[in-house]
Order: structure tokens, then sequence, then C-alpha cells
């Protein structure tokens, strides 16, 4: 059972008493893993009568996959904990590493596509395939700056990845965006060369524009540019669980859910 | 740049840094204290938001997470606070950020059923029960920056954080109530935890406040 072909948002408990009365448009729902990593209290509770009405979305945000060390075990332990738990219709995560010499930075930090680094994400999203036992989604990133290091274009990264280990992508269209413009290619050919197929959900999330560069802030609607490039992805692999994602600067439920709306309109 | 020069980059704004890069530094920084504003509010108010700004900027260069999960991130105020010479007017700072701290720890505590009644002999206490000691009047700070507590008094104040359902809260203990809760935790019966306290000891207030609020818990 996967994600329905509808539209979802990013949960925020500020909401949830809007949901369970009408959720609109929304068919699933997406948590971030790290929130759910406590003992018990209100968060829990509010995710155990969630799943029971919505299919769930677990997308973590420290796993550090992209990271040069080993994955943390402990922390894979509790998503494991956390997947057993709930049985989400999905688990996805990003191509970023977050971690390093115990430090945890709580940001999604950039690697350099390389062939060293692939062969290590690669090993990396296999020992979360393997110890999750299920198939994960990969996210692309919103990028600032291009290590020199790298002599692979992201997306050839990211299909060399699906090649390699069986996972699927999550496909940001705002990093899409967001990273087309600070890095200087064009969005629309980052979508053409994603094979349709290795395409399991698409993120649409608000930037922020500061002095020209682009910063992916999910405190804002979504860009008209990033409507566009959504209308561009549904005609290259059609409709797909559609995620908006606002974190930041958090709108009123109805806000939201006219958001949701406009990606259902978009996929009919 | 490898991970090493880049997270060590994040963390020293001196170290050079090139174009794109310094959004990598914001980021991480701003996240930080918003996670440091999000969990010490009340320390916040006290020392106004430029100044916590400041602070938490210190603070997060010097103890970065450990952990992915950012719930419980700022364990390590206090015990910076208490050697950070700039809040050195604000003495009773770290025993604020200890409290905000318990009162995280207690939201994201484990639930557990309580007892139908209080039961005599041995307790067991609810997995989110914290005890927070101080020679500063820590509860009658975080009550005035509620919405219309009244002004603290200068005296020394225990509190016990309570957590009912979902939402903790700090109550003033009586003389000698941290005493009898340690007791208590450490697996003393009512009786003996009592015992050495004497007779103004007000036992039945405090067993009521713990026994409303559901502190008592099965096994």
């Amino acid at each position: 059972m996967g994600l329905p072909l509808a539209p979802g948002v990013g949960f925020k408990p500020q909401h949830f008493a809007a949901l369970m009365q009408d959720p609109g448009p929304v068919a699933w729902l997406e948590v971030h893993a790290e929130n759910y990593m406590g003992d018990g209290g209100r968060l829990q509770a509010q995710l155990r009568h969630l799943a029971d009405r919505f299919p769930i979305s677990v997308h973590g945000v420290g796993l550090s996959i992209g990271g040069e060390a080993l994955l943390d075990p402990d922390h894979l332990a509790r998503l494991k904990r956390l997947c057993d738990a709930l049985n989400p219709a999905s688990f996805s995560e990003h191509l970023a590493w977050s971690s390093h010499d115990g430090a945890y930075f709580n940001d999604l930090l950039p690697l350099a596509y390389t062939a060293t680094t692939l062969e290590r994400v690669a090993s990396h999203i296999d020992q979360v395939q393997t110890v999750l036992g299920r198939q994960m989604l990969l996210e692309n990133p919103s990028s600032y700056y291009r290590l020199p290091e790298s002599d692979l274009s992201e997306a050839e990264f990211l299909v060399e990845l699906t090649r390699r280990t069986g996972c699927l992508l999550l496909l940001d269209l705002n990093n899409v965006f967001v990273s087309s413009r600070n890095l200087g290619f064009l969005a629309d050919d980052f979508v053409a060369a994603i094979p349709p197929d290795l395409v399991g959900e698409i993120h649409l999330g608000g930037h922020l524009d500061d002095s020209g560069t682009l910063i992916d802030t999910h405190n804002a609607p979504v860009a008209d540019e990033v409507w566009a490039l959504f209308a561009a992805a549904l005609a290259h692999c059609g409709p797909r669980p559609t995620l908006i994602e606002w974190d930041n600067d958090i709108p009123d439920w109805p806000i939201l859910a006219a958001e949701t709306a406009r990606v259902a309109l978009a996929m009919q | 740049m490898n991970e090493a020069s880049f997270a060590a980059a994040l963390m020293d704004p001196d170290l050079p840094a090139p174009h794109g890069f310094a959004v990598y530094r914001n980021s991480v920084t701003a996240g930080l204290i918003r996670a440091l504003q999000a969990g010490f509010p009340v320390v916040r108010q006290l020392v106004g938001d430029a100044f916590f700004t400041a602070m938490a900027t210190e603070f997060l260069r010097a103890h970065p997470p450990r952990s992915q999960m950012m719930m419980l991130y700022g364990d390590a105020l206090p015990g910076f606070l208490s050697g950070f010479p700039p809040v050195a007017p604000y003495p009773y700072l770290a025993d604020v950020a200890t409290l905000e701290q318990a009162l995280r720890e207690s939201y994201h505590a484990a639930d557990a059923v309580p007892v139908a009644k209080t039961p005599l002999g041995r307790l067991t206490l609810a997995p989110s029960l914290r005890l927070v000691r101080s020679a500063w009047p820590i509860n009658g700070i975080w009550q005035f920056h509620q919405a219309a507590g009244p002004k603290p008094v200068q005296r020394a104040e225990d509190v016990v954080i309570l957590r009912p359902e979902f939402d903790p809260k700090p109550h003033l203990l009586p003389p000698q109530g941290a005493a009898f809760l340690l007791a208590l935790q450490q697996g003393a019966s009512v009786e003996q935890a009592r015992a050495p306290l004497g007779d103004t000891f007000p036992l039945h207030p405090l067993l009521a406040l713990l026994t409303e609020n559901l502190a008592f818990v099965q096994i």
C-alpha cells in the first residue's frame, strides 16, 4: 500500500483538530520522523489518531544519508521502531548530510557528486532499506553551493542511486527550482532527466528571494514558477502523491487547505 | 571542501567561506536558535530577544546538538549559563533554564496509566514527573511570565512538574516536599518518606495535589 495519487500536507500539531474535522482535499499526511521519537505525550497520541484515518508518510530529516560516516545505528533503530509501530505508507529521507563527528547540525548539507560518494550513499540506502524492510524514497536537496569536487550532475547521481539500490525518488520541485536559480541550470531540464517511473512522490513548498539567492524557507505559498514546474512534471510523469510543505510562519488551516485544493485541481 | 572543513566553517564565522556557503552557515545558526527559542521562552523573556539571540549563538557554537532529536536540544544550556559572565546579573537564569528543560522532558515523557485511587505503601511516580530544586524563586519567576502571574518573592523554591494528560505544569512544593518526593522516587513508602519530616509536614495537601494530577501510576 503506497500513498494515494492525491494531495497531502506536512502535518503541524496546530492543524490537528481542523484535519480530523474536515481534511478537504487532503488524502494523506507527512510527519517528520524526529518529532515522534520521544517516549510519549501529546504528539504521539495525535499521530496514533491521525494514522487511524490517513495514510502516513514518515519523512526523516536527520539520518545523514549523504554523510561520510557510517549511519548512526541508534538513530536508524529509532526510525525502525517508529516505522514498525506505525507501518507508514511511505518512508523518505534526503540526499544530504547533517551530522559530523558527533555534532548534529539540524540542516540538510550538500555533498559532492562523484563516483566515491555515489558508492557510499548507495551503501547507506541499502542499509536503510534492509533495516527498515521497505523501499525508501530519496529527496533531492535545495542547493546554494556546488562542491567543486562534483563531476556528476545531481540528476545523474540520483538516477544512478535508484539503479543501484532500487529506491525511488521524492522529487521536490521547489528544491529543483531553488537550486536551478542558485546554481545556474534549467529546472525543466532537471525534471526531464528523471525517468517518470522513478518518481514516487512530489513535494511543493514556498521559498524566499534574498537579493537574488533563493532560500528554501517553507514559509510561504508555492511560487508561480514552481506551479508551472509542477504542471511540467505532471505532463512528464503523470499524477503522483503530492505534498504541500509549510514549516515556518505556519498559516491557519484554510490557507493551507487552499494550497492543497490547487494541487488537486492541477492533478485532474 | 570535505565534510570536516565544511562542518568547521559552519560553526566558525571567522573561517573563509565560498560564495553561497553563507546560506548554510546562516540557516544552521538560525535553525538552532529557533529550537532554543521554542524550548526556553521564559529565559528569552527574561533577557530579551537580542540578548537571547547573541547568547544562543555563543551556546550553539560551544554546544552543537549531539542528537537528531531537537525536541530536547538545550540540555547543556543551564550549565553553560552558570559559567557565562554576561548573565551574571541574572543569577537565577540557569535554574529557570533547568525548569524549562524539565518541562520539555515531561512533555515528551512516556505515558502511563494512573492508579484508580491513592494507595498506601509504595507508589510509582509518573514517568513525566520532574523535580527541580532552586535557591531562587523559579516557580514565581516562571508563573510571572505566564499570563497574569503574581510578582515573584525572594526565596528558595522547589518545584514538581506534573503532567495529568499532555500538558506539564510546575507546582510549588512545600518545605521538605522535595525530600519527600526524592524518597518516593528511591522506592520508600509514604510512611517511610514522611517519617523524618516531622509532624508539621503537610502530607495530605501534597498527596492530594499529586493524586489530582495523576502522578501515581500503575507499574
